[in-house]
């Protein structure tokens, strides 16, 4: 693709790097920690040398991308905040996943969707982060019915972020012109008109 | 330690049935706790037996040595001074696997093949599958596993799965000079049992009687004990032991139907790329760019 001088830039060079860490490690994640989910996924725990290597390296991996998640939330969080527009296209979603979104009420860099995305996965890595605290037995040693509660939040909190993550990956495929933003950086000007038109007038002055 | 003598009832991890065409007896190891006089005969035996030594503790003015289950160390006797009917008494209970039908371990253990419950009820860990993650100590619901320092695997009694499947009875049993320790069909001990008691009870214990706890599906040890009503009085022996609601959650339903939703949403996204079609960017506002840079 040829880049246009004209394109917006959307995310800088260490906004990208910081996302990109923090989605290698959720990989990385999801993969190890359905292995222990479900005997179904056992075999993923391969990926890592075997699932012992899988057991040693998963919890050391959730530290780096809570601490990179943190990088990621002090960056976003104060463009993440939820306001009446937010509320007003929340409602409306329908009408986005109808494939119409002609009618849909202006945005500004992040739609209501992508912020409660935003603050669902927040939730998720704080409780997945504490709970999987309980769990690491290598180098901690809790009360057995704090452990026992931190399994069950681990689970359902890994389920919904996988499920959130999903959700994400796809709406970045299904959105066009999305993903560059992710790779180096910029979107065109006719994307931010269309998906994020108060953006798209703030940055441009149009 | 997969012999063939011993049949497979319960593999961890594994959702597809075990061989069944065999159906041999359940044993059972009956522990008198009343007829035991706390020599840790037993404990040496089960250290000789399995090749085991646990490190050498420090005392800490009770009988207790060592002072807990361990990696090597897989039955302990734990000593308790009560007060019953205004004298003294001292309940020496030999603690260690329970060997549960219902194991919590079992359940709870996420690697194929680690925890092994055989046909004749004994409970065992295959340590060369087991990854270390300690999900059998969070299951068990009488605190048992030990997860080992040197190698990161989990330990515990095997009821001497080795000697048993060679047609002797295990370590501690052989070696029990009061003859508290039986072993044998679980029917059997149930039998042996019930005649101790009734001569518990004509002695004046009225509430003796047999600990094989429901809630866990009934167990492979099973003790006699003088106060059956209070098994808390020995050592904190559960009295109405079963797998926690939160490891029947975590390891029960929520597995398949979270499962079946993660499936459920990679599935729909794809499907709804495939019928709603991508969502481009619109014809409209594209040339409403190009006449701006035509300007």
């Amino acid at each position: 693709m040829i880049r246009d001088p004209k394109d917006l830039q959307r995310y800088t060079a260490s906004e990208r790097a910081n996302h990109w860490v923090v989605g290698i490690c959720f990989i990385l994640l999801a993969l190890s920690g359905l292995a222990f989910f479900h005997p179904a996924f056992f075999p993923l725990s391969q990926f890592f040398g075997g699932p012992v290597w899988a057991r040693i390296l998963h919890p050391f991996i959730g530290v780096v991308l809570t601490i990179s998640f943190l990088g990621l939330f002090f960056r976003f969080w104060k463009l993440n905040r939820i306001g009446a527009a937010d509320r007003e296209w929340l409602s409306r979603v329908g009408e986005m996943v109808n494939g119409d979104d002609h009618g849909m009420p202006e945005q500004g860099k992040y739609n209501g969707g992508q912020k409660v995305m935003f603050w669902a996965l927040a939730v998720c890595v704080l409780l997945l982060f504490v709970s999987g605290i309980l769990l690491w037995r290598a180098y901690f040693s809790f009360p057995v019915d704090a452990v026992r509660l931190g399994a069950v939040v681990h689970a359902a909190a890994a389920a919904l972020m996988i499920g959130f993550i999903l959700v994400h990956v796809y709406a970045a495929i299904w959105v066009k012109g999305t993903i560059r933003a992710m790779w180096y950086g910029t979107v065109t000007r006719a994307w931010a008109k269309q998906h994020h038109r108060g953006w798209y007038r703030q940055v441009t002055g149009k | 330690m997969a012999l063939q003598s011993l049949d497979i009832q319960r593999r961890s991890a594994t959702t597809t049935p075990q061989p069944g065409a065999r159906n041999p007896v359940e044993v059972a190891k009956l522990i008198d706790v009343t007829t035991c006089i706390g020599c840790k005969a037993c404990q040496v035996s089960c250290s000789e037996w399995n090749d085991i030594r646990a490190e050498v503790g420090s005392n800490i003015g009770v009988y207790d040595n060592p002072i807990d289950l361990d990696a090597k160390a897989w039955t302990v006797m734990r000593y308790s001074e009560v007060e019953e009917n205004g004298k003294l008494e001292w309940l020496i209970r030999k603690d260690g696997c329970m060997h549960c039908s219902d194991p919590g371990c079992l359940k709870s253990c996420p690697s194929p093949g680690a925890i092994i419950q055989f046909k004749n009820g004994i409970v065992d860990f295959h340590q060369e599958n087991c990854i270390g993650c300690g999900y059998c100590v969070t299951g068990c619901p009488f605190n048992v596993p030990r997860i080992s320092k040197d190698d990161g695997k989990a330990y515990k009694c095997s009821l001497c799965s080795d000697r048993v499947a060679a047609g002797q009875e295990p370590s501690c049993v052989k070696t029990c000079p009061t003859g508290a320790i039986s072993f044998g069909s679980k029917a059997d001990m149930k039998e042996v049992a019930a005649r101790r008691i009734a001569n518990l009870k004509e002695r004046g214990y009225a509430n003796a009687g047999l600990y094989d706890p429901p809630g866990v599906g009934g167990t492979h040890v099973m003790y006699v004990l003088h106060h059956a009503d209070r098994p808390e009085l020995y050592a904190g022996l559960p009295k109405d032991p079963s797998i926690s609601p939160l490891v029947g959650l975590w390891k029960g339903v929520a597995k398949p139907l979270a499962t079946l939703a993660l499936a459920g949403v990679a599935l729909g996204s794809l499907f709804h790329y495939v019928v709603k079609g991508p969502n481009e960017i619109s014809k409209e506002i594209e040339d409403e760019i190009e006449k701006e840079d035509a300007q």
